[in-house]
């Protein structure tokens, strides 16, 4: 097992340290709500086909980071970000990013399930129809989507109710069908499971658990035994800042820094 | 026994009785709504009575408006009524939602207090002043500028051409349209305003997250999602639409007649009623008046109906 050592430190980007490949690479990214500024000088790494894990406590800036990789930020004004995230080669925090080509690229599931309303093959083709592809093949995406978010079963004899008609853990597997029907290259999941019930976050689990082979996942959780269930690799935030971030296993057995240990002991946060 | 004579001593409990005091009060206001409604129901058809008995059904299709030889039909007011609510509502809706996606969605935080409060006070003016506006300023404008243009261009067409035919009066169903579209803009503004604004916000993200544009995210997210609201909100404005009297009034022309042009003067329910009770001499004259009346009641119960049907076909659709 590979416990080395893995300082963040700028050389261990020129390729040092090769091991996972990243997807998503992020440089000395901050991030400000208006003057407030909620992210300082983040430096990661996504690594494809790995879970990456966000915890820390309330209002450390995970799920502003999460929503930066998809520039959600855009929608709203006075919130800006500053640094490199690179996709491809690209940094998507430039200015001429044409960001619903991102967005098709970088899916997002949200804490509440979001579906559309409309019916439940609806909820999925739309994404595709968006996307151009034909008649003839949609039925067949919507299934192998459905499929992919272990859904499919249960809803094949209902494609054309509701999506509002579903239970929430169904709501929210639909979302994750939609996403990755799309076939986008990062899926980000801001807290899928904080509003199910424990049956349906098992469920919602065993998905990413299938779904990493595909796609690379960055999931933010409140949850750590959620965190070291799902992930390959955890990145500790407090106050804005990146304190740790490492494999799992070694974040949850031997974290170097003091305040991780604290918080995934539960002694604050 | 004990827990029946708890329940017993909770009955006479005075908070329990206020409670049952303030359910009787709220039902008392419910049902009072309905006994207006079923009152004036009545009392149209008291009214409209002798009217109903002399023409029959064929007061609905006769389009004779005689007070001299005491003949009356209601088919030229109702059309100018239902034509210049289709106007209005033809106008006034795209360009009221438009607007209202453009406050919920677009609009720079600095604009958005100002161009609000704009919208609510063109819904406070006067129904008065717009008929006086339209009247002075409006139709003239209409009459030297803009239906000239009308009947150059859209008058040419085949089909259409015919709405947009004859001589520029400046008043009639058109300008009234006009007038009327200007009236119930802002209402349908304030009130889509509003209900774009129940969206969850993670539901607006969750499409942009998709990677849809603004239009598709409002197309087939937004509007969607508060259809039953909006129609709703909709439906409320075509009933003021198809109600409006004094503004209209003064801008039809009061014309009991019905033109392929909707450039020609008319008249509607409202507007004949407005301007005719009080030289109505004859009590046949009266009673057409108030069956005019009724008319406009089950035109809009027929409206409110409508919307509901259509409500539930836009949810089988959606297959809710």
């Amino acid at each position: 097992m590979d416990t080395e050592i893995r300082e963040r430190s700028p050389i261990s980007f020129q390729g040092i340290d090769p091991s996972p490949k990243a997807r998503i690479s992020i440089r000395n990214l901050e991030f400000f709500y208006g003057q407030t500024r909620a992210l300082k000088g983040i430096d990661l790494d996504l690594p494809e086909n790995q879970v990456t894990a966000f915890i820390g406590p309330s209002g450390c800036g995970k799920s502003t980071l999460l929503r930066i990789l998809n520039r959600m930020y855009d929608l709203y004004p006075n919130q800006r970000a500053t640094g490199e995230v690179l996709l491809d080669g690209q940094n998507i925090l430039e200015k001429g990013t044409d960001l619903n080509r991102l967005r098709t690229k970088v899916g997002m599931v949200f804490q509440k399930p979001t579906p559309f309303p409309m019916t439940i093959h609806e909820n999925i083709a739309f994404g595709l129809r968006l996307m151009g592809v034909a008649k003839s093949e949609m039925d067949g995406r919507v299934e192998a989507a459905l499929r992919g978010a272990a859904l499919w079963d249960e809803v094949k004899d209902k494609l054309t109710a509701s999506g509002q008609s579903l239970s929430g853990g169904q709501q929210q597997r639909l979302c994750i069908a939609r996403t990755i029907a799309v076939e986008p290259e990062v899926i980000l999941l801001d807290e899928p499971a904080s509003a199910l019930d424990p049956i349906s976050t098992g469920k919602i689990e065993e998905t990413i658990h299938q779904l990493k082979e595909q796609f690379t996942i960055a999931i933010v959780t409140h949850n750590m035994q959620q965190a070291s269930r799902v992930s390959d690799r955890t990145a500790f935030m407090y106050l804005g800042e990146l304190i740790e971030e490492g494999e799992t296993a070694q974040i949850f057995t031997r974290p170097r820094n003091e305040q991780t240990s604290d918080y995934i002991t539960g002694r604050f946060g | 026994m004990t827990a029946a004579s708890d329940i017993d001593t909770r009955s006479k409990n005075p908070v329990a009785q206020s409670d049952r005091v303030f359910g009787a009060l709220t039902l008392a206001a419910a049902i009072l709504v309905l006994l207006v409604l079923v009152g004036v129901f009545i009392s149209l058809v008291m009214g409209a009575w002798p009217a109903l008995q002399k023409f029959g059904p064929a007061f609905l299709w006769t389009k004779s408006w005689n007070p001299v030889t005491n003949k009356f039909g209601a088919i030229a007011p109702l059309y100018g009524t239902v034509v210049t609510s289709i106007v209005a509502m033809v106008i006034a809706v795209p360009v009221g939602l438009g607007v209202a996606i453009f406050l919920t969605d677009l609009c720079p935080r600095v604009l958005r207090r100002p161009l609000g409060i704009a919208i609510e006070l063109l819904a406070g003016i006067p129904s008065i002043i717009y008929g006086i506006w339209g009247l002075f300023v409006f139709a003239p404008f209409m009459q030297s500028t803009i239906q000239p243009a009308l009947i150059a261009t859209l008058g040419k067409l085949p089909v259409i051409g015919a709405l947009f035919a004859g001589p520029p009066y400046g008043i009639g169903l058109f300008t009234a349209g006009l007038i009327l579209a200007m009236m119930i803009l802002p209402f349908i503004a304030s009130l889509s305003r509003d209900i774009f604004g129940t969206v969850p916000p993670m539901l607006r993200e969750a499409a942009y997250g998709m990677g849809m544009t603004r239009w598709e995210v409002n197309r087939h997210i937004v509007i969607p999602h508060v259809r039953t609201a909006l129609v709703g909100g909709i439906m409320l404005s075509l009933g003021r639409a198809l109600g409006e009297t004094m503004a209209v009034t003064f801008v039809i022309g009061n014309a009991h007649r019905i033109s392929g042009s909707i450039l020609a003067p008319g008249t509607t329910i409202s507007a004949a009623i407005a301007n005719e009770f009080n030289e109505a001499t004859t009590p046949m004259y009266v009673s057409s008046l108030i069956a005019l009346g009724l008319v406009l009641f089950i035109l809009t119960f027929i409206v409110l109906a409508c919307a509901q049907w259509m409500l539930r076909r836009m949810k089988a659709k959606a297959g809710v």
